[in-house]
């Protein structure tokens, strides 16, 4: 949106007027029945798909509906009061922190490091850049098993580099998905392979947004590299860093492909998350109440997440 | 400036450092479901031989089985097929309504287009449990059309929000110009407005397309036999029997599904990123 137009928007904002205040050509007769009938079909179509299931996931959550059950009975909380007692959910809940922290934590510094080092135009940029989109653009669930073939118990090749190394002995090297501490290691480090390439491109459209005399400038006056990065780039930086970690919490924090794919939460649920829990509850288990109430505990997060994005585009607007 | 030279030389070496590391780590899963597609099965299971070289010949026994013996193409025939119903469902009702956004809808345009965007952050694993019932209410159960029906709810949204973006930029004097020779608004719409949009509708097409056949949890949840599946969930589900993985041909079917997914969506990248960054960006 370019500055004239912000200003009238705001300006209709601050007037309010009912018929449109600036711009009453933007409508012409009849354009705000137009628009509606335009705009209805999309959201009512979305509505129907995402309101009604968040809905019924609530009545699901204070009932006690299972697959195959008829009927329905209010239990109130009862459910919430269960998963919350058992030590399988507390259990996923306190991976679903060390996973979605452990691999944010990660995933930005790579990514900040891998967006500096493409910011300038160099002979095979195109190539690079297209070597370290892929764990992104290819589906998760078939990246997610090449690296269960990469790790695996026996062939692991990371295994065998070890082995040839005479860092471990043949049969005696680590068992990536077999051990609770080097699965949850495991788990995090293909995550942060598939998301790092997003939260990548994101600061990358941050950066090259910068205006280049700034940094120039400040290399004139005699800033080097790590100056000109601490006191002018990352600041400057600060929305985008603020979008690319936000987007990234929502897909680590709810995703559950690259555990199931590479660990199925196991050793005995130590790489369980939250979402695979309710998968494994709801709908292999059956129990519809106990599943909706354990994927109920993601709301939190969305909510606190959504929140703040709106803060970003709305001071994006703004300045 | 003999300093100021060195440090220059310390950056670039760290740069290409920098360049080449990431370049390895985040492509070598790709670059060893090549390897092993071609290699023979003595040679893949026998942990005393080089991984990184062919020991034996290499083969196509393991492509040979994967078009021969599985449903592999049949996955990729119905995820192609959901894909398309998907984005001509997502255009039907995206276009009109990013343009709505756009032009006729005012100062609440902003906001709805903000809150149509959030809708994109609901994940699967938040409603599949509920949408599962509602699937089996509707028959759909089993059938390409349990994820055809569900996945515009995610691709709307966002695709909304692109086009919004899109449509904001066409300068406003063409349509009132098109209007005052006669044609009503909605008739702009059609006949100038998307004719002059075919790279942003394209960008939606590829998007919409893309997400369909990365999608995994809803697809997961809602197919079961074999012959339906989607191949994001078929290729990890069906190619393992019991125990057995059948690495050869799992990595075969990785690659080449793979590849052109994101190949296609490479080219479209830095259109959805500008979705994305939610005007943090200007």
């Amino acid at each position: 949106m370019n500055p004239a137009e912000q200003r009238a928007e705001r300006r209709g904002g601050a007037s309010a007027a009912p018929t449109g205040g600036e711009k009453p050509r933007a409508r012409g007769p009849g354009g705000r029945w137009l628009g509606a009938a335009m705009f209805l079909p999309a959201i009512l179509y979305v509505v129907a798909i995402i309101g009604i299931p968040f809905l019924l996931a609530f009545l699901y959550a204070v009932g006690d509906v299972r697959v195959g059950s008829v009927g329905y009975h209010f239990v109130g909380l009862q459910n919430f009061k269960s998963v919350l007692q058992s030590p399988a959910f507390r259990r996923s809940l306190t991976n679903s922190v060390i996973f979605t922290v452990g691999s944010q934590a990660l995933v930005i510094v790579g990514a900040f490091t891998l967006a500096l080092a493409l910011r300038d135009k160099f002979r095979g940029r195109g190539v690079v850049r297209f070597l370290v989109m892929l764990p992104w653009v290819a589906p998760v669930s078939l990246g997610a098993i090449g690296w269960k073939w990469i790790l695996d118990s026996l062939y692991s090749v990371i295994n065998w580099v070890l082995v040839a190394m005479h860092l471990f002995r043949p049969f005696d090297a680590p068992q990536w998905l077999g051990r609770p501490t080097l699965a949850m290691l495991s788990v995090i480090l293909v995550h942060t392979w598939h998301v790092l390439p997003f939260s990548t491109v994101i600061l990358l459209a941050g950066l090259t947004a910068i205006p280049r005399d700034i940094p120039e400038a400040a290399a004139v006056d005699g800033a080097g590299f790590w100056r000109t990065l601490v006191h002018i780039t990352i600041p400057m930086m600060r929305p985008i860093l603020n979008v690319a970690l936000l987007f990234g919490i929502i897909f680590t924090f709810t995703d559950m492909t690259v555990v199931y794919i590479l660990t199925r939460g196991g050793p005995y649920d130590t790489t369980q998350v939250v979402p695979s829990l309710a998968f494994f509850t709801g709908i292999l288990g059956g129990d519809l109440a106990e599943g909706a109430a354990i994927s109920l505990f993601l709301v939190p997060i969305l909510v606190v997440v959504a929140y703040l994005m709106l803060r970003v585009a709305h001071r994006a607007e703004v300045t | 400036m003999a300093a100021g030279g060195v440090r220059q030389g310390f950056f670039t070496a760290g740069h290409v450092a920098v360049l080449v590391a990431f370049s390895v780590l985040l492509a070598f899963p790709f670059y060893w479901m090549l390897i092993t597609t071609f290699k023979g099965t003595s040679d893949l299971y026998d942990i005393t031989n080089n991984p990184f070289i062919f020991n034996a010949p290499p083969t196509l026994e393991h492509l040979r089985l994967l078009f021969g013996e599985t449903m592999y193409l049949r996955w990729v025939g119905n995820t192609a097929l959901a894909g398309a119903l998907v984005v001509a469902i997502t255009l039907l009702l995206a276009l009109p309504a990013a343009y709505a956004l756009a032009r006729l809808t005012g100062q609440w345009g902003q906001r709805l287009g903000i809150a149509i965007f959030l809708t994109y952050l609901v994940p699967p694993t938040l409603l599949f449990i509920p949408l599962s019932r509602v699937i089996a209410l509707l028959g759909l159960q089993d059938t390409i059309w349990s994820v055809v029906v569900v996945y515009p709810s995610f691709t709307i949204p966002f695709s909304t929000w692109l086009l919004m973006g899109f449509f904001k930029s066409i300068p406003r004097e063409l349509e009132d110009a098109a209007m005052v020779d006669g044609l009503t608004r909605f008739g702009a719409f059609v006949k100038l407005v998307i004719p002059i949009s075919v790279s942003g509708i394209l960008t939606v097409v590829i998007f919409a397309f893309t997400l369909v056949t990365q999608e995994f949890v809803y697809a997961l949840t809602f197919i079961a036999p074999e012959a339906h599946q989607m191949v994001g969930v078929g290729v990890p589900t069906f190619l393992v029997r019991g125990d057995v993985y059948y690495w050869g041909s799992l990595m075969a079917a990785c690659l080449i599904t793979s590849l052109p997914i994101a190949l296609v969506y490479n080219l479209f990248l830095d259109r959805f990123i500008a979705g994305f960054t939610v005007g943090a960006v200007k």
